[in-house]
């Protein structure tokens, strides 16, 4: 028996493999030998912070295995029964037509002769793509690289990805205090050790770090909130699940309705304006418009004080305990964690969320934000690292194979038709549409007011949709618009790229099946994006560079995306321009390697030999905690690269027209000044789906969609039978793994239903069967099931009205945006009521 | 010889399964003979974890109790067992032959804890085997323990001193689960959930403010203890014994005493206990 030991990566975290005799037969967290790590210390209130040595997966990567070689994989290409290119294409039996194997020479010849008629009889901008948010980890492979190479290469309508997870810090934060290089999201420096020094209350606000781990980062951040815990930090939690962080942190738990955070913090600021318990030299000096923000936080404006009454009416949490938040936030040093990386969560994906959004740092900027222990934290990233050793993420030009400096010969795609992942569907359906903005806006406030049209003028529509991935019909909103699209004759072909059989896959013309990063060579930092959010490795104890081995070759017939498009390429007579001249995926991590500093400490072969290399923060440490340098009124010395006035005469500014902290926003007075819906000064309105709504007489329960614990964005779920055995993920019944439905005992009792009993979720927009879960852990009125199920299964296929029984509860959620000029997905505003499934 | 066992912190479990998905890894369709036959695919760990949600909205807990095999000094499935199908190492790890217990169902009923699992397809019982197997090749812990983030999970040698587990049960108050069944558990637990009573008090013409400070009493006839309640009003006794009789007494200066009879037959939620002014 031969056994072999290879490095490798996953989303969440870097691990060992163990091959024997060409099996996979364990996977175990990254082992490093000792003296590779070089562990920081913190020293506060007279002790010493330090980490193990060691790497902290998030649960489902102990799993990987089983979805390497998951029954749902792709292993050989399929063709759709009754889709013949030279005949009868039959699109509208997409989603029913049953698939046969063929081989990679007949999958090629199909796709190649589509791509090329396509571009000859419309142009290449008729073909559209796009990959699914997160792809398996490792640069050479990752979305951004061979798939933007490809598609770029054939001149495709690129799609801009809305900021799903974040959009009311996307639409709106960047209003307040600009970070729009971070999308909204406010930089993490060292704000580990300005906690343990300096916090004595953390309010987590939408905010399940335990679950959601800053994204990438496995697990280690558990241990810093037990540190934070033990030394007695107040931890309250405003949720309307009582989540896994608070369980873990004996949080005290102010449960409150979705739509109604914007409300809940004007309370807050109410009473803190009336008792004048509030930072007035920071008001003074480092905001802007603090005096119209009063106005309407008195009511001198609309006659409606923002009281914690008034709040308690719109929220559902009693006045007293508003009031005593307000009180104890400003007595103590309190840091908000309003999600993930600071900010993210759900109440971001809820009608009008910019409202919320804005309001959590004009909360923070009422209480002198950057302040020792005041920070918007999401206690998941910020622990001591290094930044000046780089090596690409995947998000930076550099790690992707189209751009990077490491391509010989860089491709640039002249198209300039854009679409919108948000209204796809709609723009295959139902042209013309528009949008404003570009998706990440990460060059500017103003590229948020770019107006987009498509179809574009002098631009085709789109006749060809290659798709990579599999989960929109689980994480867009309003999701059966995607079945009715792939079902419409204006796509004339339709390819699925994938590892796994998913929700989307069985919509294909042509399924290609790709390998897993198991199967292939590769490198990446763990955790690391870089991008739009840059130094999120700091999110990680220590920074780890892995060189991800092939550990095994590729399944059945499956390839690397690399190699389906070099095969593709071929076929088209662009196999040199793709490969930029030939490189394998072996050496294109090599030229990755070069570029990034990685050779200054380490030649590839001992690098490849050893599998890792561990970049530990420098000894002495110097922290520049976030945003220390605004309250003190100085020039930013956080290593923030992409903050433009960093190291200018404007250091001391934000990003904001003003330069402040905007209680008025300048970007949105000067651009959008009549907007109700997103007025200069944050508002709290009232929810188009919400509480107050019309609808809530039909649908009287409010669905919370948070992203799931034990899953990634569909990745895991599904194909990973380990992850049914636990009752937070799916339960057993019947020979079916159902997703769960968490409901309160009173609404349960209320319509009969019994813990475990199938129930259907359903609105005029759907029906999804999942399993009660009835538990005290939510208020009642709400109903808490996860989005991101990796099975979608209609009772009816083909039916883009079907009642799912895979769970994908998305399919309940709107189309409408957060507001007419912020076009973000709002899937927390989502009325339903529930039944019990009797079949 | 070491004496090898573990201590289980309920406190620092935050429930992420990564324990029980490691044993999966470990175990599932992998022979590790003579000491295990694969855990079944349609199968579960032999780490298993029980989520126990108690309270009422809003004051809910949620604990997690991991519970391996707890390699009992005085272990019913050794000590009934015949031809050797159950025996016990010299390091203490006991162990259920795949060879010798096929068949044998009876040896699941052994276990009050109920800690031994069928295995249909093979035909045998199964449990936890402290990972044997790799702490032969040399490993310094079993798959659990090294999965566990938030170091709820520790293994070592009972018998030295010098051990990180014999030094973390000098310093804490160790516990075993159904100490009443009398195996002498070679693994334990810190802060198992106890029963607990909890509520929040306001004042009957501040209903506006929370209330802080307030005394609360809890007697069970023989003594009293007391706390206050904290910032939010909210008050918590816990660490308290099942299917007791308490009377609960909240006191404060200018208001009517309040008192309540309230029994742990289960956890306590009472709820908001309002004092009404006097005079």
């Amino acid at each position: 028996m031969t056994e072999q030991v290879l490095t490798s990566c996953t989303n969440e975290g870097p691990i060992l493999v163990y091959v024997q005799d060409g099996k996979v037969v364990r996977i175990r967290p990254l082992l490093a030998d000792e003296n590779d790590f070089k562990p920081w210390t913190i020293e506060a209130g007279g002790k010493l912070y330090t980490p193990p040595k060691r790497f902290n997966l998030a649960p489902f990567v102990h799993a990987e295995r089983k979805r390497l070689y998951s029954d749902d994989r792709l292993k050989y290409p399929l063709k759709r029964k009754g889709f013949d290119p030279k005949n009868k294409r039959n699109q509208e039996k997409r989603g029913v037509s049953g698939y046969e194997r063929i081989s990679w020479d007949e999958a090629l010849e199909i796709v190649s002769g589509e791509i090329t008629r396509i571009r000859e009889q419309y142009g290449g901008p008729a073909i559209t793509g796009l990959t699914s948010s997160h792809h398996n980890w490792g640069i050479v492979g990752y979305k951004m690289g061979p798939f933007q190479r490809f598609m770029d290469m054939l001149e495709y309508t690129p799609v801009f990805d809305n900021p799903d997870s974040w959009e009311g810090w996307h639409w709106g934060a960047t209003h307040t205090w600009g970070f729009f290089w971070r999308l909204g999201m406010p930089e993490q420096y060292d704000l580990l050790q300005d906690a343990l020094k300096n916090t004595e209350m953390i309010v987590l606000w939408s905010n399940d770090p335990d679950s959601t781990r800053a994204i990438y980062s496995g697990q280690d951040s558990v241990l810093w909130r037990q540190w934070l815990k033990d030394k007695n930090v107040k931890f309250v939690v405003l949720d309307p699940f009582f989540n896994y962080t608070a369980a873990h942190m004996d949080a005290t738990w102010l449960p409150l309705r979705p739509d109604s955070g914007a409300a809940v913090a004007q309370a807050i600021a109410y009473t803190w304006i009336t008792e004048n318990t509030y930072d007035k030299d920071y008001v003074s000096k480092r905001t802007l418009g603090f005096e119209e923000f009063r106005n309407h936080i008195l009511g001198n404006d609309d006659g409606k004080p923002k009281t914690p009454e008034w709040a308690a009416e719109e929220s559902g949490i009693p006045a007293r305990k508003i009031r005593t938040l307000a009180r104890e936030w400003a007595s103590k040093r309190t840091v908000l964690s309003a999600g993930t990386r600071g900010g993210e969560g759900s109440a971001s994906r809820q009608a009008y969320a910019t409202e919320w959004a804005r309001m959590m740092i004009l909360l923070q900027a009422m209480q002198g934000l950057g302040k020792p222990g005041v920070a918007i934290w999401g206690t998941t990233m910020g622990c001591p690292s290094n930044t000046s050793i780089s090596f690409p993420g995947y998000a930076d030009p550099d790690s992707r194979m189209g751009m990077s400096r490491a391509a010989d010969h860089p491709i640039v795609n002249p198209t300039k038709q854009r679409l919108y992942r948000l209204t796809l569907p709609e723009a295959i359906l139902n042209p013309p549409i528009d949008w404003w903005g570009e998706g990440f806006c990460g060059q500017s406030l103003d590229q948020q007011f770019i107006h987009h049209v498509y179809p574009r003028e002098g631009y085709p529509e789109v006749k060809m949709f290659y798709r990579y991935g599999s989960s929109f019909l689980a994480t867009m909103v309003d999701t059966s618009k995607w079945v009715r699209m792939y079902q419409s004759p204006k796509l004339e072909f339709v390819v699925n790229q994938d590892c796994w059989w998913g929700g989307e896959t069985g919509f294909a013309d042509i399924i290609l099946p790709a390998c897993t990063n198991l199967e292939r060579d590769d490198l990446a930092e763990a955790a690391a994006a870089g991008g739009y959010s840059i130094h999120g490795s700091n999110g990680n104890n220590f920074r780890v560079v892995v060189r991800m081995k092939k550990c095994i070759e590729p399944l059945w017939e499956s390839k690397s995306d690399y190699d389906i498009f070099t095969a593709i390429s071929e076929k088209l007579g662009m196999k040199d321009k793709y490969t930029d001249g030939g490189k394998t995926d072996l050496d294109w991590a090599k030229a990755f390697y070069a570029i990034s500093d990685l050779p200054k400490l380490i030649n590839w072969e001992d690098f490849d030999r050893k599998g890792y290399f561990i970049i530990n923060a420098d000894e002495p440490y110097k922290p520049t905690p976030a945003l220390r340098w605004f309250y003190e009124g100085r020039p930013c010395d956080t290593p923030d690269p992409l903050n433009k006035k960093r190291g200018t005469g404007l250091g001391d500014e934000l990003s904001t027209y003003s330069g402040k902290i905007e209680f008025q926003s300048q970007s949105l007075l000067k651009n959008f000044p009549d907007d109700e819906e997103r007025p200069p000064i944050p508002h709290h309105i009232l929810s188009w789906e919400g509480y107050r709504s019309e609808l809530y007489k039909k649908y009287p329960l409010q669905l919370v969609s948070p992203h799931p614990r034990f899953s990634f964005h569909t990745h895991y779920d599904k194909h990973t039978p380990w992850l049914n055995e636990i009752p937070g993920h799916r339960v057993m019944k019947d020979g079916y793994a159902w997703w769960p439905a968490h409901v309160h005992p009173s609404d349960a009792a209320a319509r009969g239903i019994k813990n475990d009993d199938i129930i259907k979720l359903y609105n005029d927009r759907g029906a999804v069967l999942c399993i009660a879960a009835i538990t005290e852990r939510v208020l009642p009125g709400i109903v808490h099931s996860y989005a991101s199920s990796a099975n979608y299964d209609p009772l009816e296929p083909g039916k883009a009205n079907s009642i799912d029984r895979g769970g994908c509860v998305n399919l309940l959620t709107s189309s409408r945006m957060l507001s007419k000029h912020a076009p973000g997905m709002a899937p927390g505003s989502c009325l339903i009521e529930i039944v019990k499934w009797e079949e | 010889m070491p004496r090898y066992g573990m201590l289980i912190n309920i406190d620092r479990c935050n429930g992420c399964y990564a324990c029980y998905l490691a044993c999966r890894d470990e175990f599932e369709s992998n022979d590790h003979l003579p000491y295990s036959a694969a855990q079944p695919a349609e199968g579960r760990s032999w780490m298993r974890v029980t989520e126990k949600e108690r309270g009422s909205t809003p004051k809910v807990r949620v604990d997690y109790v991991a519970t391996p095999c707890l390699h009992c000094a005085n272990a019913p499935c050794v000590d009934k067992s015949v031809d050797g199908a159950v025996y016990r190492r010299p390091d203490g790890i006991v162990l259920i032959d795949p060879e010798k217990s096929k068949g044998n169902r009876n040896i699941l009923s052994d276990c009050p804890h109920r800690l031994i699992y069928w295995n249909e397809e093979k035909n045998i019982p199964q449990k936890c085997t402290f990972c044997a197997h790799l702490l032969d090749m040399g490993w310094k812990e079993p798959r659990c323990v090294e999965a566990c983030p938030a170091g709820a999970v520790v293994f070592g040698d009972l018998d030295d001193p010098a051990s990180g587990i014999s030094k973390l049960i000098a310093s804490s108050k160790t516990e075993e689960l159904n100490p009443d069944f009398g195996l002498n558990p070679n693994v334990r637990y810190v802060d198992l959930p106890k029963r607990f009573i909890l509520g929040e008090v306001v004042l009957g013409d501040k209903k506006g403010d929370c209330a802080p400070g307030i005394r609360v009493q809890l007697g069970d006839g023989a003594e009293t203890i007391e706390c206050r309640t904290d910032s939010f009003g909210d008050f918590e006794f816990d660490g308290l014994k099942p299917s007791r009789k308490y009377t609960l007494r909240v006191v404060h200066k200018g208001y009517a005493t309040v008192e309540k009879p309230v029994v742990t037959n289960s956890d306590v939620n009472v709820g908001v206990i309002e004092l009404d002014p006097l005079g």
